[in-house]
C-alpha cells in the first residue's frame, strides 16, 4: 500500500496540471538531484523546515509540538532549531490556541497550528467554523485569516471511539475553509507551502495511517495546486474516488480489478473543499461508473455530497448508480477485527466497482 | 461596594479599588464627557432607527457604560488594536470609525463599515485596527490574544484591548485565552465590562466566584476593579494597565463595574431586574457623573455642555443622512467574500 501511495502523481496526465513554483524557494532540507524515498512523516517534517526556514512570519503551535516534537513526531527537532518563540507547546486549549492563532494570522505572522487529531479539534470547532470561516465575510472582506490548520483523522489503529472518527466532511462543509488531505509523499511534502501562500483558512488533514508509510519525492516537486483533484491511475471502465487514507485502498482494488481485465480510474480528491467539480464529471463522463471511498460515515457525509455531484452533472453518462463505501454508522470501536469491519476495505471496493459493471 | 438600594446588586458610590493616581497624561475631561455624549446621541438615534425598522437584526445598546470604551480607548495609541463584542458601537465610533461608516453598516448598506455584511453586531475597520464585533460570547478573547502574539514575535511594542462582557467568564475560552497570555505574557489588556447581567441571567446566579478579580488573578493576571460608571478613572486604571503591558509585564485584567440601563437589546422585555434597581444605576449616568464635577469644579461651562449635545447631534444627523444615501449591495455580489482566493471554476 504505501509504495502505491508513496507514487508520485503523474503530471503528465493528472488534472491538476500547472505547477508554478521558483525552484529555490521552499526546498529547505530536502535533496537535490534524484528521487529520495522518505515517509510521510518525514516529508511534512521537511515542509514545516523550509517554511520556518523561508519565512519568518511562519510559527508553529500546538500541544506537544516542541519538547514531545509532536503526537506524530511530525514537529521533531524543529523547536530546537528555530527556537520556543517559533514553535509553541501550547497548553491543552485547543479553543485557545486555535484562537490564538486566527488573531496571530490576522496580525501578520503565518501560523502552521497543529491539532492532535480532528476528533480534539471539536473542542475548537467555535473558532474553526465562527471566527477563521467567517471573518472576511463579516468584515466585508477586509479580514483574511491564513491560518493552516493541521490535524490528524482516521482509524486504523485501535484507538477506538475517541480517537478514529473521520470528521473532515464536518469542516468541508463550511464555506470560507479550504480543506485538503495530502494522501501521497509528494502532497505531504508540497501542500503545506500552497496552504500558507493561501489568504485563506486551511485546514489539512493527516490520515493517521499514512505518517509511516514512505513514497518517492522527485526532485522536480513542487508547491502543488491546492484546488485541484488527481487522477492516480487511469483507467476507461470504473471512477473509484478516494482521499486520504483510503486512497491505497483504492490503489489496491485497481489492482486486483485490473487482474479482471477491469480498469479502474482512480482520483484522489486531495481537496475537500471546494471540490474539483470538472476532475470529477471528466472521468465519470468517459467511465460512466463510480464508486466513492469515503471512511466517514455514510449518512450526510462528505462520500454523499461528492455522489450527489456526480449525478447531477453525468446524470446521462451514467451506466450505474453511483456507489459509496463508507465506515460502518457505529462508533469506530477497539477490537482489530471490529474496527477492520467498520472501515471501507480493499474487498468491498472491488466487489461495487464489479458491481457497477456487472460482472 | 456599599449597598445603596434595595436591588440585589450594589451600586458602587466610590470607586472601589484605586489608591493613587498614575502620572500618565489624560486627555482632558471634557473631550472624555464630549466622546460620551458622542455615543449616548449615536445610540438612542439607534433605538429610535430600530423602532422605525431602519434598523434591524439584534441591536445591543451600551447606553450606561460608555465611560468605558471612552476611557480605554482614550488610554491607547491609534496602531494598537480592540477587539470587542457585539456591544460594540461606541468603541468603534471612539477608534475612529466614523459614525456615518457605523450608521450605514446598520443599514446594510455596502458604504457600511463592514460593507453592510456584518450589520450591527460586526462592525469592522482594519484601518483603524478594530477588529470587531463579535457575537460568539467568549469566541474573541484568543482572537484578541492571537493579535498580540503577532505583534510580540514582530517586535512591535504596543498592547491589544479585549473588551468582553462578565457573562464570557463562565465560557471555557476565557480561561484558554487568559491562561495563555499569562503564560507567554502576551500584551493585552482584558476590559470586562461587569453589567452584572448575561442576557437575564445575574452574575450572582452564574459565577460561583462574583469577584471577579479574584477569577481573574487565579491565572496569575494582574487584575484590578475600577468604577466603570466614572470614565476618569476608567481611563486612569486602563493608562496604568497599558504603560505595564506595554513595557512588557504581560496581560493584565481590569474589571469595569457598570450597568446598562437599557435591555438586553431589541427583544429583551427587561423583566429580570428591578426598576430600582436600573433607577439607583441611572443616578450613576457617566455622563451626569463627570458634567456635575466638572460643573462643581466650574470647569463647565453650561453653555458648551449644551454645544457638545448639539454637535452630537449634527455628527448623527449627518451619520443617518449618510446611511440614507447607502446603497445596497447587488444580490449578483451574493457570494463575494467568503474566500480571498476565489477558486477559477
Ligand atoms: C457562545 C454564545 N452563547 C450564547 C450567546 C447568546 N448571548 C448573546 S449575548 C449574551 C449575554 C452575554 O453577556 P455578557 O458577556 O455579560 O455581555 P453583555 O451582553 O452583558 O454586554 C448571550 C447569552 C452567544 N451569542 N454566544
Amino acid at each position: 500500500m504505501s509504495d502505491l501511495i508513496g507514487a508520485p502523481p503523474s503530471t503528465a496526465a493528472d488534472g491538476s496540471g500547472e505547477r508554478s513554483h521558483d525552484p529555490s524557494r521552499g526546498r529547505t532540507g530536502d535533496g537535490g538531484g534524484a528521487a529520495e524515498r522518505i515517509t510521510y512523516r518525514e516529508a511534512l517534517r521537511r515542509a514545516h523546515r523550509a517554511a520556518l526556514t523561508d519565512d519568518p512570519r511562519v510559527i508553529v503551535m500546538g500541544e506537544d509540538v516542541a519538547d514531545y516534537g509532536g503526537t506524530y513526531a511530525v514537529t521533531k527537532g524543529l523547536y530546537e532549531e528555530f527556537g520556543r518563540e517559533r514553535v509553541r507547546n501550547t497548553p491543552l486549549s485547543e479553543s485557545g490556541f486555535v484562537g490564538a492563532g486566527i488573531g496571530a494570522a490576522l496580525g501578520g505572522l503565518r501560523p502552521i497550528v497543529e491539532v492532535m487529531t480532528v476528533n480534539f479539534s471539536l473542542l475548537a470547532m467555535d473558532q474553526i467554523v465562527n471566527t477563521a470561516a467567517t471573518l472576511l465575510h463579516m468584515s466585508g472582506g477586509q479580514l483574511n485569516v491564513p491560518i493552516v490548520i493541521r490535524m490528524a483523522t482516521g482509524a486504523g489503529r485501535q484507538l477506538a471511539a475517541q480517537h478514529s472518527h473521520s470528521l473532515e466532511g464536518w469542516y468541508a462543509h463550511v464555506p470560507g475553509l479550504r480543506v485538503v488531505a495530502p494522501a501521497t509523499v509528494a502532497d505531504a511534502r508540497w501542500m503545506l507551502p500552497a496552504a500558507l501562500e493561501d489568504p485563506d483558512p486551511v485546514i489539512l488533514f493527516e490520515h493517521a495511517t499514512l505518517y509511516g508509510s514512505s513514497g518517492d519525492l522527485a526532485p522536480d516537486d513542487g508547491p502543488v495546486d491546492l484546488d485541484r483533484a488527481a487522477v492516480r491511475r487511469r483507467g476507461e471502465h470504473v471512477t473509484l474516488i478516494a482521499w486520504a487514507g483510503t486512497l491505497g485502498k483504492a490503489i489496491a482494488a485497481a489492482e486486483e480489478l485490473a487482474g479482471d481485465g477491469i480498469e479502474a480510474e482512480v482520483i484522489d480528491l486531495r481537496t475537500l473543499r471546494p471540490l474539483d467539480d470538472a476532475t470529477l464529471t471528466a472521468s465519470v463522463a468517459t467511465t460512466g461508473r463510480a464508486v466513492v471511498v469515503d471512511e466517514g460515515w455514510r449518512s450526510v457525509g462528505l462520500g454523499a455530497e461528492v455522489a450527489a455531484r456526480i449525478t447531477e452533472a453525468c446524470f446521462y453518462h451514467l451506466d450505474a448508480p453511483v456507489a459509496r463505501i463508507c465506515a460502518a454508522e457505529v462508533p469506530i470501536p477497539y477490537p482489530a477485527h471490529l474496527e477492520q469491519a467498520a472501515l471501507p476495505q480493499v474487498p468491498d471496493i472491488v466487489a461495487a466497482a464489479r458491481a457497477t459493471i456487472g460482472r | 461596594m456599599t449597598t445603596t438600594t434595595p436591588g440585589p446588586w450594589a451600586v458602587p458610590t466610590r470607586p472601589p479599588v484605586w489608591a493613587s493616581r498614575p502620572s500618565a497624561s489624560a486627555r482632558p475631561p471634557i473631550d472624555l464627557l464630549a466622546d460620551m455624549i458622542r455615543i449616548r446621541v449615536l445610540e438612542e438615534r439607534c433605538a429610535e432607527l430600530y423602532q422605525q425598522t431602519k434598523i434591524r437584526g439584534f441591536l445591543h445598546l451600551a447606553i450606561g457604560e460608555e465611560a468605558v470604551p471612552v476611557g480605554v480607548i482614550s488610554a491607547l495609541h491609534d496602531d494598537e488594536a480592540v477587539v470587542a463584542t457585539y456591544r460594540e458601537h461606541g468603541h468603534a465610533l471612539i477608534k475612529g470609525v466614523g459614525a456615518g461608516p457605523i450608521m450605514a453598516e446598520m443599514y446594510g448598506r455596502a458604504e457600511g463599515c463592514s460593507g453592510g455584511r456584518g450589520g450591527s453586531m460586526h462592525l469592522f475597520d482594519v484601518g483603524r485596527r478594530f477588529y470587531g464585533g463579535n457575537a460568539i460570547v467568549g469566541g474573541h478573547l484568543p482572537v484578541a490574544v492571537g493579535l498580540a502574539i503577532a505583534d510580540q514575535v514582530l517586535d512591535h511594542r504596543r498592547a491589544t484591548v479585549c473588551f468582553f462582557g462578565e457573562g464570557a467568564m463562565a465560557e471555557g475560552e476565557f480561561h484558554e485565552a487568559m491562561n495563555l497570555a499569562a503564560l507567554w505574557k502576551v500584551p493585552v489588556l482584558f476590559v470586562c465590562e461587569n453589567n452584572l447581567y448575561a442576557m437575564g441571567t445575574s452574575l450572582r446566579s452564574s459565577e460561583s466566584e462574583t469577584n471577579l478579580t479574584v477569577k481573574a488573578a487565579a491565572y496569575n493576571v494582574p487584575s484590578w476593579s475600577v468604577d466603570g460608571m466614572d470614565v476618569v478613572e476608567v481611563e486612569a486604571a486602563a493608562t496604568r494597565a497599558l504603560t505595564a503591558i506595554r513595557a512588557g509585564g504581560g496581560p493584565v485584567f481590569l474589571e469595569a463595574r457598570t450597568y446598562r440601563f437599557r435591555a438586553h437589546s431589541m427583544f429583551d422585555p427587561d423583566l429580570y431586574r428591578p426598576k430600582a434597581e436600573i433607577e439607583a444605576w441611572r443616578e450613576r449616568d457617566p455622563i451626569a457623573v463627570l458634567a456635575d464635577r466638572l460643573a462643581a469644579a466650574d470647569d463647565l461651562d453650561p453653555t458648551l455642555l449644551d454645544e457638545l449635545w448639539a454637535r452630537a447631534a449634527a455628527e448623527v444627523d449627518e451619520a443617518v443622512a449618510f446611511a440614507e444615501a447607502g446603497t445596497l449591495e447587488p444580490v449578483e455580489d451574493l457570494t463575494r467574500h467568503v474566500y480571498r482566493r476565489e477558486v477559477a471554476p
